[in-house]
């Protein structure tokens, strides 16, 4: 273990990161602009006649996306992402239950929308702009599918639909206005067959994953979508755990990532898990132990290549500068966070710092020249894990020497 | 010659259905029903001894009609008729034990049918997403059904060692549903509101009361080229369908309500006699499960008619329109669409 071998990863990132950057840039433009077409849906319950202007206008912020922007959405989206498990399904279960109402309601006032309809329409084309017909078809054809029920879950209950257009919607505007993600190597995600990508964990919150989630899908050019696998503490905690399965995770076990590689989704995997979430600030950047070396050994007998991801920023968002162990005791989580605003502010103390991230993916580490044997190989399992555990590593400390500042 | 073969638990509905069903197979001779109440369905051709299989005379009907196949579907979660609870774990497991003590005297046997379940696997947050045949559950189910039918998969394996020259079939079912389905989760299905428990949202698995004939008749038979139809198999729809997507398919209302509540009344209402909506029902109802099928497709070499969700389309057909059906849920919206500013339809 203490003889861990270090890639020479200098050179390639080095070279690499010419095209990575302005790659990762346009694709964050481009997809920008798809956003914001299809931020609406979201907003689309309030196209009914009884609300005719009242949800677009907290999203009407996002289409200036100047960073004096950010701090004005910023509020708005922090409340969503904190409980984020609490106000999402509200969002979303609350279309149902608008629709639900709505339905009886509005069918004898479609006379009456009719006539509101001209004062409406004037309305919708000033906040959503000129192509707010399409916009709120696009809606309505998706509200049709989902109170229908007319949509697919997969064997995990991964909702694709429901992804792309609600969850990710939630959070791109902190990926994009709050954090100001910068992701570079996303082309060693490979554009098609399983992978799976390791990363570091951090931030008291697993935020980090919910936004290397959000680079995936917003910034592969062939638009992979990453299964992350999360702790079963995620699945014993109601709506959290109905949030995440929709959402495309799936709990951390060798079966279970072994399945979803064999059909080829790109997987991702915090080995550290817990050590790494909730280590103490003064440890920051400094990788936890990688369990047990078994998403390895997974990979080894799926044959699917590594490809070791370093999240910079997530660990200063909520500095831990305590670990109250008697109240986690109490509410059964591993740990219970004490950062200068937490608890003492109570729920204001939840906003994370805003933060500048960078998320790079790096070289994959192929594992298809091992026979499959191989995943037998405790030797070469824990020499496996500790070349991803350095390059994690190494690729941290050059990210935070080129790093400006923890803000910008 | 042809099989004669035995059937269990033919007073239900499946069992009937079964019967009528692999009677006409020329490969089948005789077709011998039985069961401790006089079955109010049609059976056709086939014999009906009532004998109680928690009773040695099993062993007798055995013998005298030189029975060849067996094939066990008497292991169920609902009492037939009156009795409670105690009743049906007396039948699903003394039972069991009983005919198996009969089927390994009698020399004739060459195979066995068992009918089981995916409960087997519990339901548990710390799971695994997708079970496979030959995973453990991390917590054994603790009691009803799903524990009788973990007795029973265990009797059932201690049979197939002591007798190994029988072939020894278990079929893991999901969920039964159909039109005729008549189980506590079609009953749940067939409430005018749905209680959900909050904040969970279970993937559910079905499969279809034709492709349980079908794969019934699939395993008592001799295995066709190719595959093999001794073994432990999961047998369900292809595709997944979460509770929310059920209750909106059927057009059903859904009232969430948070898990100890749920727990508490379950338990007054069963208290009560009112339902017999078990713990484990709950449970699936909580946290959902879903089985692999490779080994049913590829070992076994069953494709099923339906998947999950035809299978509940099927059902739910078989139901009638909810409070909120999803037709007229559609049609408003299209309403809606048409109603706005022409812009709107231009596109």
């Amino acid at each position: 273990m203490a003889d861990a071998k270090v890639i020479p990863f200098d050179e390639d990132t080095r070279a690499r990161r010419g095209p990575g950057r302005p790659r990762g840039r346009a694709g964050s433009r481009k997809k920008n602009e798809g956003a914001a077409s299809a931020t609406p849906l979201s907003a689309v319950p309030a196209e009914f006649p009884n609300e005719p202007a009242g949800a677009p206008e907290p999203r009407a912020p996002r289409d200036d996306a100047d960073p004096a922007g950010a701090p004005a959405t910023a509020p708005e989206g922090v409340q969503q992402g904190q409980d984020g498990p609490a106000g999402d399904p509200g969002a979303t279960g609350g279309t149902g239950v608008a629709d639900g109402g709505g339905a009886p309601r509005t069918a004898p006032a479609s006379g009456v929308a009719e006539a509101l309809a001209d004062a409406l329409g004037g309305a919708a084309e000033r906040l959503m702009g000129a192509r707010w017909d399409r916009k709120v078809a696009h809606g309505l054809s998706f509200l049709r599918r989902r109170i229908t029920g007319d949509y697919e879950v997969d064997e995990f209950g991964y909702d694709e639909q429901l992804t792309d257009q609600v969850l990710m919607s939630v959070l791109r505007p902190f990926f994009d206005q709050y954090f100001r993600v910068e992701v570079k190597g996303i082309e060693n995600i490979p554009a098609e067959g399983g992978a799976l990508v390791v990363a570091n964990h951090s931030g008291t919150l697993p935020l980090d994953g919910l936004m290397a989630q959000v680079a995936v899908h917003d910034h592969h050019p062939a638009g992979r979508h990453l299964r992350l696998l999360a702790a079963d503490l995620v699945f014993v905690l109601p709506v959290v755990n109905e949030l995440a399965r929709k959402a495309g995770h799936t709990l951390a076990c060798t079966e279970d990532a072994q399945l979803l590689l064999e059909r080829g989704e790109v997987v991702g995997v915090m080995p550290e898990g817990f050590k790494g979430l909730g280590k103490p600030f003064a440890d920051r950047y400094k990788l936890q132990r990688f369990g047990r070396g078994g998403f390895v050994a997974t990979a080894l007998k799926t044959g699917a290549p590594i490809i070791p991801c370093s999240i910079v920023g997530a660990e200063e968002i909520y500095p831990m500068v305590g670990n109250s162990k008697t109240l986690a005791r109490l509410l059964g989580v591993p740990y219970f966070p004490v950062t200068p605003t937490f608890p003492w502010l109570g729920p204001l103390g939840l906003v994370p710092l805003p933060t500048k991230w960078t998320i790079q993916f790096g070289e994959p580490i192929r594992t298809d020249h091992y026979p499959p044997e191989a995943a037998e190989d405790p030797m070469l399992v824990f020499n496996l894990t500790d070349q991803v555990r350095e390059t994690i590593q190494h690729t941290l400390y050059k990210l935070l020497v080129q790093r400006r500042s923890v803000f910008f | 010659m042809g099989k004669v073969v035995l059937v269990t638990g033919v007073a239900r509905k499946l069992g009937s259905r079964f019967v009528r069903r692999i009677q006409h197979d020329p490969e089948v001779d005789r077709v011998i029903g039985v069961d401790a109440e006089v079955p109010e369905h049609q059976l056709g051709n086939a014999e009906f001894v009532r004998a109680d299989i928690r009773h040695p005379m099993i062993a007798k009907v055995l013998a005298q009609h030189a029975v060849d196949t067996v094939v066990h579907m008497d292991v169920s979660g609902t009492p037939l008729g009156s009795g409670g609870r105690a009743q049906v774990k007396e039948t699903n497991v003394i039972g069991t034990m009983q005919l198996l003590g009969a089927c390994q005297k009698a020399p004739t046997v060459r195979r066995l049918v068992v009918k089981s379940t995916t409960s087997v696997y519990g339901s548990a947050p710390r799971d695994p997403a997708v079970f496979t045949e030959t995973m453990p559950p991390k917590s054994l189910p603790s009691g009803g059904f799903a524990k009788d039918a973990v007795e029973v998969e265990g009797y059932v394996r201690g049979f197939a060692r002591r007798r190994p020259d029988v072939a020894v079939a278990v079929l893991r079912f999901a969920n039964i549903l159909g039109p005729q389905a008549d189980s506590p989760l079609a009953e749940y299905f067939s409430l005018p509101a749905l209680p959900t428990v909050f904040g969970y949202d279970p993937r559910l698995q079905f499969v279809h009361e034709d492709d349980v004939t079908d794969v019934l008749v699939l395993a008592s038979l001799d295995a066709r080229r190719g595959t093999l139809n001794s073994g432990t198999f999961n047998i369900a729809g292809d595709g997944v369908l979460l509770l929310s997507q059920t209750a909106r398919r059927l057009g059903r209302p859904t009232v969430p309500v948070l898990l100890p509540a749920v727990t508490w009344v379950g338990q007054m209402l069963r208290t009560a006699g009112v339902t017999d909506f078990s713990p484990e029902q709950i449970r699936l109802l909580t946290h959902g499960r879903v089985v692999d099928t490779t080994q049913m497709r590829e070992t076994l070499g069953f494709a099923p008619r339906y998947t999950t969700a035809e299978t509940f389309c099927d059902f739910a057909r078989s139901r009638g329109p909810g409070l909120l059906p999803p037709d007229r849920l559609a049609r408003t919206v299209d309403a809606i669409a048409a109603a706005l500013p022409a812009g709107a339809n231009r596109t």
